[in-house]
């Protein structure tokens, strides 16, 4: 497991035919420990996204630097986008298989796919599966290459509360088969404290950290809804200033 | 209870054989505007039928339908790989397109005769003229149909692929190709078409062989019946071509879809 040092100076959209020059994040540093779960929680547009993007390398027009596990270049990197991005043209476990490095073991696939419930589906074509199931295969595919750190974007977004919850469900007990290092996007402040060992609330853009809050409910008591709802309304009244950034 | 099944419409289980009486619709017009006319600009079907047979038995056929199958074979494939290689690149690189856009808009619409005559002028009535006659013509038209290809690939699967440390040849493979695919059918098809009209003129200005040349030749004749009997070859190769290449092709690359 690996700890992850995040120091953003700053990233700025620059200017663009109408549209201004946009500072989305300034002075964010954070640093998670190894196998713990973060969730990152912000209205929308503050720059979650951006933060993720400049985290896996897809945006290097930054200031700043990002340490995953120690010098190496490339660092193994699962990401859960908000859509799941699964090759159409490629079967469940083709895209699974795809996104492991060259030359390691799909041994693990089987494993993952039976915690997913999916072993039954890993030879269908993606566009027969639903939102919710599409959503479970790009969690395998993040888990299977083992990931230092796993990014993942509002993964449960638009997904009914009852497929919602099975699947947080499911990724909870698969992080603790395989406590990978976490940061978790969401606006949802219930989800947050139902996932997170630590919620980091995000002012909007500029994006900068407002406050650290480690979530102190045991593990097997949070799947009592009046657990998670105490914990919220203890939050809410602690930090008023929570509700303004929800 | 057993469940029961609609039975299928009437009009629906004669879709298979409506191609068949389409051709035997055809012929049939064909006989009887032939028998009215009384010409030889018009033979009867059976009257070219037995030339075609003729000219298959005596071998000329298959030997200049296969000199301009090889011509086609080797134009359109070296017009394929060029055009699919420059589209992908056009498409990709901005700054490249818009140095080579207008190039491109005239290689479109330069009249093929023209480059035809150029490329005989220029380098003799060789084969490797005939060839490349041929390639300057298909070729703007591959470009233009990949480069619009690749400006419309899925950016959020080639982050994806980035996010996931694909490499190129797994990304160009598995992402890319994929999606290029349709444009690359339509390439061909549209290319197939484009080159067999090419092929002929070609053959017919400078070359001593090949479906071109031997219409050329019955044209001089005014020997419709072997016009309309190498025609027939030509449709029946197309035919083939589609069935046995192109469709099999597609089935495969579109078994993904619902």
């Amino acid at each position: 497991m690996t700890t992850v040092d995040i120091n953003i100076i700053s990233k700025i959209y620059p200017q663009k035919e109408r549209a201004q020059a946009h500072a989305a994040i300034a002075d964010f540093k954070l640093s998670l420990n190894p196998g713990e779960f973060v969730c990152l929680v912000g209205p929308s547009g503050c720059g979650k996204t951006t933060l993720l993007n400049i985290i896996v390398g897809l945006d290097t027009d930054y200031q700043g630097s990002i340490g995953v596990g120690g010098q190496h270049s490339h660092p193994r990197i699962g990401y859960v986008f908000q859509n799941p991005r699964l090759l159409p043209w490629r079967t469940v476990r083709e895209n699974i298989e795809l996104a492991l490095p060259p030359a390691s073991s799909t041994d693990q696939i089987d494993a993952l796919l039976d915690v997913m419930q999916l072993s039954q589906m890993q030879h269908v074509y993606p566009e027969r599966l639903s939102l919710g199931m599409s959503r479970r295969v790009a969690i395998i595919r993040a888990f299977a290459i083992n990931p230092e750190l796993l990014l993942m974007d509002e993964p449960f977004v638009s997904l009914d509360a009852p497929t919602a919850r099975q699947i947080r469900e499911l990724l909870v007990k698969l992080w603790q088969q395989r406590p990978h290092t976490v940061l978790f996007v969401t606006h949802d402040l219930r989800e947050a404290i139902r996932l997170a060992d630590r919620m980091v609330f995000l002012s909007s853009a500029p994006m900068q950290i407002v406050s650290h809050i480690p979530v102190d409910i045991a593990r097997n008591q949070r799947e009592d809804e009046a657990n998670i709802e105490s914990f919220r309304q203890r939050l809410l009244n602690d930090y008023p200033a929570i509700k303004t950034l929800l | 209870m057993i469940p029961t099944f609609p039975s299928i419409p009437w009009h629906q289980k004669l879709i298979p054989g409506l191609t068949t009486l389409s051709v035997i619709a055809f012929l049939a017009v064909w006989q009887v505007l032939a028998v009215f006319l009384h010409s030889s600009n018009l033979p009867l079907p059976e009257t070219v039928a037995l030339v075609f047979w003729d000219a298959c038995r005596s071998g000329q056929l298959p030997y200049h339908l296969g000199v301009t199958l090889l011509r086609l074979i080797v134009s359109f494939s070296i017009a394929m790989s060029l055009g699919c290689v420059i589209g992908i690149l056009l498409g990709r690189y901005k700054k490249l397109d818009t140095f080579f856009d207008h190039w491109l808009v005239i290689f479109l619409n330069v009249p093929a005769l023209v480059t035809i005559i150029l490329c005989y002028v220029w380098f003799g009535l060789v084969e490797s003229a005939a060839i490349l006659a041929v390639v300057v013509n298909k070729l703007p038209n591959v470009i233009v149909t990949v480069r619009e290809g690749t400006r419309t690939l899925d950016q959020d699967l080639l982050e994806m692929a980035r996010c996931y440390h694909f490499g190129k040849r797994k990304t160009f493979l598995h992402v890319i190709w994929p999606q290029l695919h349709p444009f690359v059918m339509a390439a061909t098809r549209s290319g197939l078409a484009l080159i067999w009209k090419i092929i002929l003129v070609v053959e017919l200005l400078g070359r001593s062989n090949g479906m071109g040349y031997q219409l050329h030749l019955f044209f001089q004749m005014f020997d419709v019946a072997g016009i309309l009997a190498y025609t027939i070859a030509f449709v029946g190769v197309i035919q083939l071509l589609e069935a046995l290449v192109l469709k099999p092709l597609d089935k495969k690359s579109q078994r993904w879809r619902r």
